[in-house]
């Protein structure tokens, strides 16, 4: 079903090319089913019959030109989207480099039990929760925050050069901030010389793993804080002005009102952000994290993603790492599902 | 504007509390600045003078040389043309894709619109994973050390696909209403009224695509041995990479070899971030507005 119909619909457009332009031309106009119907009773051409439904012959016919612009991004999406998906059925079946992509005969779940009573799965996996939650409790209030303190600015030009000067980090790549990361934490680097101010020792902070999650958690902040806000503000200037002389006519005075009126009134977008925030919780930031980690920390900074790399690409056990990556996938898919499906229930805002 | 009435005034502690606000905010400013000004401070700088931990604001030691050995690197010229030519094609792609398929999908008439549209969305939530992604690209396809593995897998956010969407979803239908009855295809309303009245999403799009694409390492890294087919940002890598590598064998006295390439990274991560810090202050603008975009309809 999914991959017959828009197969279909493109061979099937093809043959209506010639001569149907005008008509084509015509019904385009027909935007609307009401006018549609008006047409086609009026041109009583052809199709005739009460006009039910639409149907794909139809479809097709009058919006051809139409169907042909979904042929190049479904065959995109066919490739590089789906056929990986189905590509992880290797996570079920031995896979031979050389042999066919899909593996060469079933294992059941050998790959699965492998990785579960893995004693180094376990640790990453603690890890990954960690640092995944202490990204999720840091990283998506602060934009909150911010974005509140931004709209508590009466110079326009004042807010627009702070967020002008926050969005900054956003635009950097991923290697740039790790760089800037490693300069930072060097032994003689800007923090060890704070630290070394109020009289403590240098520290070899990227050589310690009980500071990889700080440095990580901060660089992410530093990183993603101020662009994190822009929706938040977009949201601030929907809420109706009205509601806030109201609430001052009533002596609310302004922290009551960020209460009662600002933060219901983001609050919709908060759950949005939050449900996708959930959704991401496990594939904590692999590029940073591999990025940043060495083998000497790898007791806190080796993640299910860098894990997955190591054994996955570099000792290229591949079905091995495609099990590892489905579960993860799968925990995803299963936590979005779930923070939509409370999200919708307590909130009444969700993904769709 | 909430000044009006003058019986409405604030009180004093909220007057307080707007002059702590505003000093934060600054910090914030500060602190998000900070690095930057240190790396281009550092970039200036003699090596010595780094190594010693002096050079936080101001560049001490003033020093060029190090430019001109990066920017004599044959090998760094020719990772940065990979760079801009990684960039150019895969914005072409990514927005040929990207356009075309937005365009269809935000006809409200289109039969199986609904189908087409939650296609794209369901690879937002769940996707194939590393291995099979991998095996697809340099297995099947045969794309190792191929610039195809950079430029095409990637080349469709589905993010920007619904920002598009929801930009031609609010496109006068009259205009197009007007132009098909004067005889126009759908080709030619595509191409001649719909194109040139969506320059504004067309070239936040472009961006997004474009910063992406410069800013990325990890496809490269993962397709590409050849060194003159990295991108700049691969270079950068295995220059940071290098220098802590080492730092990881001499052990926790090794300080120093960082800090003998702490100069030429400098160098180069300026060099890198080069044209987005030249751009920014003109792109920015048309970033924030393609999320609000993104946002009024999901």
């Amino acid at each position: 079903m999914t991959t017959t119909e828009p197969e279909a619909a493109t061979r099937a457009g093809a043959p209506a090319a010639p001569g149907s332009a005008p008509a084509v031309a015509v019904d385009a106009g027909a935007r609307r089913p009401r006018v549609l119907r008006r047409g086609g009773r009026g041109g009583g051409n052809g199709d005739g019959a009460p006009v039910a439904r639409l149907t794909w012959r139809r479809a097709l016919r009058r919006d051809w030109q139409l169907y042909t612009f979904l042929i190049v991004p479904l065959v995109f999406l066919l490739v590089f989207r789906y056929l990986p998906m189905a590509g992880n059925i290797i996570a079920f079946r031995r896979f031979r480099p050389g042999s066919s992509i899909f593996g060469d005969e079933w294992v059941g779940l050998y790959y699965f039990e492998a990785f579960i009573t893995n004693q180094q799965f376990w640790s990453v996996f603690w890890n990954t929760v960690i640092l995944g939650g202490l990204t999720l409790a840091i990283c998506f209030p602060l934009p909150i925050v911010l974005a509140l303190m931004l709209n508590e600015l009466r110079s326009r030009r004042y807010k627009r050069l702070v967020q002008t000067i926050s969005y900054l980090p956003h635009f950097m790549s991923i290697v740039i901030v790790a760089g800037l990361v490693m300069q930072l934490t060097a032994v003689n680097g800007t923090v060890n010389q704070i630290v070394e101010a109020f009289g403590g020792d240098a520290v070899s902070f990227m050589q310690r793993p009980d500071w990889f999650r700080s440095i990580y958690v901060s660089s992410e902040v530093w990183q993603t804080v101020g662009w994190g806000t822009i929706l938040y503000l977009a949201a601030l200037t929907t809420i109706d002005q009205q509601l806030y002389e109201a609430a001052r006519i009533d002596g609310a005075n302004r922290w009551k009102q960020t209460w009662h009126i600002t933060l219901p009134g983001i609050r919709p977008t908060m759950m949005v952000l939050l449900i996708l925030n959930i959704g991401s919780f496990m594939a904590v930031g692999f590029e940073k994290v591999l990025l940043l980690q060495n083998p000497l920390i790898y007791s806190t900074a080796d993640v299910i993603s860098t894990y997955l790399y190591r054994v996955g690409i570099q000792s290229a056990q591949f079905s091995y790492g495609t099990a590892i990556g489905l579960f993860e996938a799968l925990i995803g898919l299963v936590l979005v599902l779930t923070a939509n499906g409370i999200s919708r229930r307590v909130t009444g805002a969700s993904l769709w | 504007m909430r000044r009006e009435g003058g019986a409405l005034r604030d009180g004093r502690g909220y007057r307080v509390f707007r002059v702590v606000n505003a000093a934060a905010l600054a910090a914030v400013c500060l602190v998000t600045l900070y690095p930057f000004v240190n790396l281009v401070a550092k970039a200036f700088s003699s090596e010595g003078f780094i190594a010693a931990g002096e050079v936080n604001l101001i560049p001490r030691g003033f020093n060029t040389a190090t430019f001109a050995a990066v920017m004599g690197d044959p090998l760094f010229w020719t990772n940065y043309r990979n760079t801009v030519v990684y960039t150019v094609l895969g914005t072409l792609i990514a927005m040929a894709i990207t356009t075309t398929y937005a365009y269809a999908i935000s006809r409200s008439h289109l039969k199986g619109r609904s189908f087409f549209i939650g296609i794209a969305v369901f690879t937002m939530f769940f996707s194939g994973g590393l291995i099979p992604n991998y095996v697809l690209v340099a297995n099947v396809l045969g794309w190792r050390n191929s610039m195809w593995a950079i430029v095409v897998p990637g080349a469709l956010s589905v993010f920007n696909l619904l920002v598009m969407k929801s930009f031609f979803e609010n496109f006068p239908a009259e205009l197009e209403e007007a132009a098909a009855i004067d005889g126009l295809s759908t080709y030619g309303v595509f191409a001649r009224i719909v194109l040139p009245l969506s320059k504004a999403v067309l070239a936040t799009m472009t961006l997004f695509y474009a910063v992406g694409l410069w800013n990325s390492w990890f496809s490269a890294f993962l397709y590409l041995d050849d060194k003159e087919l990295f991108p700049v940002t691969v270079y950068l890598r295995n220059l940071i990479a290098a220098a802590t590598g080492t730092e990881s064998v001499t052990g926790g006295a090794g300080g120093d070899a960082v800090q003998i390439g702490a100069n030429i990274q400098s160098v180069t991560m300026l060099l890198t971030v080069l044209p987005i810090i030249c751009f920014y202050p003109f792109i920015q603008r048309y970033f924030v507005s393609g999320v609000m975009l993104g946002s009024v309809k999901g």
